[in-house]
């Protein structure tokens, strides 16, 4: 520990001149990384932890006061003065529900819907897409057309007409079917990775010596993509929330279990934003801007991670 | 043209194809996975408005036969692959003798206008911001002001939307926070133009602001990997001035993989605006979208979607195909 106090304040007293090596260089250190990790991590926090310190029955609807602004804020809506109070630290809706116990059951679902789909898009994604770059030939043409002509389809527009058509969807429903427009990123990125990576030194001699195909991708590829395919996973974490969240804005969600793609839904429904409620709104877009920058910041830090490059231009 | 073989525009065009029929075939077969009879729902819902309705069985029947809906499935498929062909998508079940088409034909101009103002804008300003951020030669104020503008970047489109809204119509009264114009009767008269670019403002701003920082974030990387090339050292000991480097010979190089990004996040765009029109009531096909969804209007969401996979594969293809033009160096003639 006092070591590396040591290190810390020469290599601030003298940046440029120290030739020993730095252990705060480490590229895992990347601020944004962190950063973002620890938003997500936060989200994850409240959902695992929050149910102990409050009541998330009050979610349902009619279980307090309507219209409640945050602590200490004094609103009028529609008229009527309505004061904050500790009993509903975040406010309430126009239909009784709580916000903080919207916000503690409805981040983690919202996480979760994405998480899953991007989960199954990723899977596909590396097996299609180390196959297309590693066999080459017939398969990476069909795979290729196939990946190129999904991703130009505006994938909301086709979830907007599935969901409309089956009403009563459920959370792993709802994940299957955005899974089914979480592939083609990955494909044509693990793709190029792998056209890339097979003509490396190391895969030529593994090839050489005869190592089955399968375990050349598993063994010898994988490990150097890592950090690669988690920057694309994160990435489509968030934009299978997208999705998710933009469905549940148009009221296509789950019905019965609150998601904040829903609160917000419900909020639009009820103009919250122009009868001045803008906790309604404010807090679930809160939450959610949360998670989509804590996945961005996670995505472009391990950009970096693997990616010296991208680290900027040092003037 | 330059560098298009007969052979590639082909191949282009049976994948443009290949698009619009995998598109059409998911949102016709998904549904039909699914429980439940459009007609007998549609019987319902008038049974619901008008309280009850005489032999509604027989009605179900007549209109099963009249749909095809009796037909085996793949027969249904195919009669339904050529009428999207030839754009006809049938009535809208809400409005019902309207044709669906007539539907979209009101809500297509309101949203190419303000798609491609949108896009163009946010690739426009989203380039020029990476491509001054990824330059070693940006004055480092502007290099330390010009991130702020992309503090907006991976926010949902629609949820910026709903900020603009709270911040400049509700809060200042800047903006209309509704509609695509005010009373006034739609003409090609300069004030019904100024107040359709009026009320196009804030939507316009949320797609622009949310969507800049992608364009931005590649075109820094590209620019930062092109800073070496030799082809700028020469420039310089030729003595060229500063802004014709970066202009014409870093910019000019470092955009280029951006048209192909483009091409392939515009899908993602025009989902995102859909939202957009959604929360700003805008009269464009996204907002005819939701009323359809809330009328249960399963003609008019069909032909909404196939007509948005239609749209942003034809943009895609064009992208696609005036590429070469942009970089000369790309041909698709075999070596």
């Amino acid at each position: 520990m006092a070591e590396a106090e040591i290190v810390q304040t020469g290599a601030s007293a003298a940046p440029k001149t120290g030739r020993r090596i730095n252990r705060w260089d480490n590229p895992w250190l990347n601020v944004k990384f962190l950063v973002g990790a620890g938003m997500v991590l936060f989200i994850v926090l409240l959902g695992v932890v929050g149910p102990l310190f409050w009541d998330t029955r009050l979610a349902r609807v009619g279980s307090a006061e309507l219209n409640l602004p945050p602590v200490g804020v004094t609103v009028e809506v529609d008229g009527v003065k309505y004061v904050g109070t500790w009993k509903h630290p975040l406010g309430t809706e126009s239909n009784g529900r709580d916000m903080l116990a919207l916000i503690i059951t409805g981040a983690p679902m919202s996480l979760q819907v994405g998480v899953i789909a991007a989960l199954i898009g990723m899977g596909i994604g590396i097996v299609l897409g180390s196959a297309a770059g590693y066999l080459g030939g017939w398969v990476d043409n069909v795979i290729r057309t196939l990946a190129d002509s999904v991703i130009t389809i505006p994938a909301l527009a086709v979830l907007i007409t599935i969901s409309a058509y089956v009403r009563q969807i459920e959370l792993s429903t709802m994940a299957l079917i955005l899974a089914m427009f979480a592939w083609p990123a990955p494909t044509r990125f693990v793709r190029a990775q792998v056209l890339t990576l097979r003509e490396r030194g190391y895969v030529r001699m593994a090839q050489l010596s005869g190592v089955p195909p399968l375990e050349i991708m598993l063994k010898e590829m994988m490990p150097n993509m890592l950090p690669w395919i988690a920057a694309s996973l994160s990435g489509n974490i968030t934009g299978t929330i997208l999705a998710a969240s933009s469905l549940e804005a148009l009221g296509l969600g789950p019905t019965r279990i609150p998601t904040l793609g829903m609160t917000i839904y419900y909020a639009i429904r009820a103009v919250a934003m122009l009868r001045g409620m803008w906790w309604w709104l404010g807090f679930p877009i809160l939450t959610l801007t949360i998670i989509f920058v804590g996945f961005f910041l996670i995505a472009t830090g391990l950009d970096e991670i693997a990616n010296p490059r991208l680290r900027g231009v040092k003037s | 043209m330059r560098g298009l073989t007969k052979e590639y525009v082909i191949r282009r065009f049976l994948m443009f194809l290949l698009t619009i029929w995998l598109g059409a075939t998911i949102i016709f077969i998904i549904p039909r996975l699914a429980p439940g009879d459009p007609v007998a729902a549609m019987i319902s819902r008038m049974i619901n408005q008008s309280g009850y309705i005489e032999n509604s069985a027989q009605l179900i029947e007549a209109w099963r036969k009249k749909f095809g809906l009796d037909d085996p499935m793949y027969i249904q498929y195919l009669r339904y692959l050529w009428n999207m062909v030839r754009f006809d998508m049938g009535y809208s079940l809400s409005q019902f003798p309207q044709p669906v088409i007539a539907t979209l034909r009101r809500g297509l101009p309101w949203t190419i206008g303000l798609l491609s103002v949108a896009t163009i804008l946010s690739f426009l300003f989203g380039n020029l911001i990476g491509a001054l951020l990824g330059w070693r030669r940006t004055p480092k104020w502007l290099k330390r002001i010009l991130p702020l503008s992309l503090s907006f970047t991976s926010i949902p489109f629609f949820m910026l939307g709903i900020i603009l809204i709270y911040i400049f119509a509700f809060g200042l009264n800047w903006f209309p926070f509704s509609k695509g114009y005010s009373d006034s009767t739609p003409g090609l008269n300069l004030r019904f133009i100024v107040d359709v670019i009026y009320h196009g403002t804030l939507p316009a701003f949320a797609i622009v602001l949310t969507s800049m920082g992608g364009w931005a974030l590649g075109m820094r990387g590209m620019m930062i990997s092109i800073d070496s090339e030799d082809f700028l050292i020469l420039a310089q000991a030729k003595g060229l001035p500063m802004r014709r480097i970066f202009t014409w010979y870093a910019v000019r190089n470092a955009v280029l993989p951006q048209f192909t990004a483009l091409a392939l996040s515009l899908g993602g765009i025009v989902g995102g605006s859909i939202l957009v029109e959604y929360i700003f009531a805008y009269p464009g096909v996204g907002y005819q979208f939701y009323q359809a969804i809330v009328n249960l209007d399963y003609t008019v969401i069909q032909g909404i979607a196939f007509l948005l996979i239609m749209a942003t594969s034809t943009a895609v293809l064009v992208i696609d195909l005036i590429y070469p033009l942009i970089d000369p160096r790309i041909t698709y003639q075999k070596k």
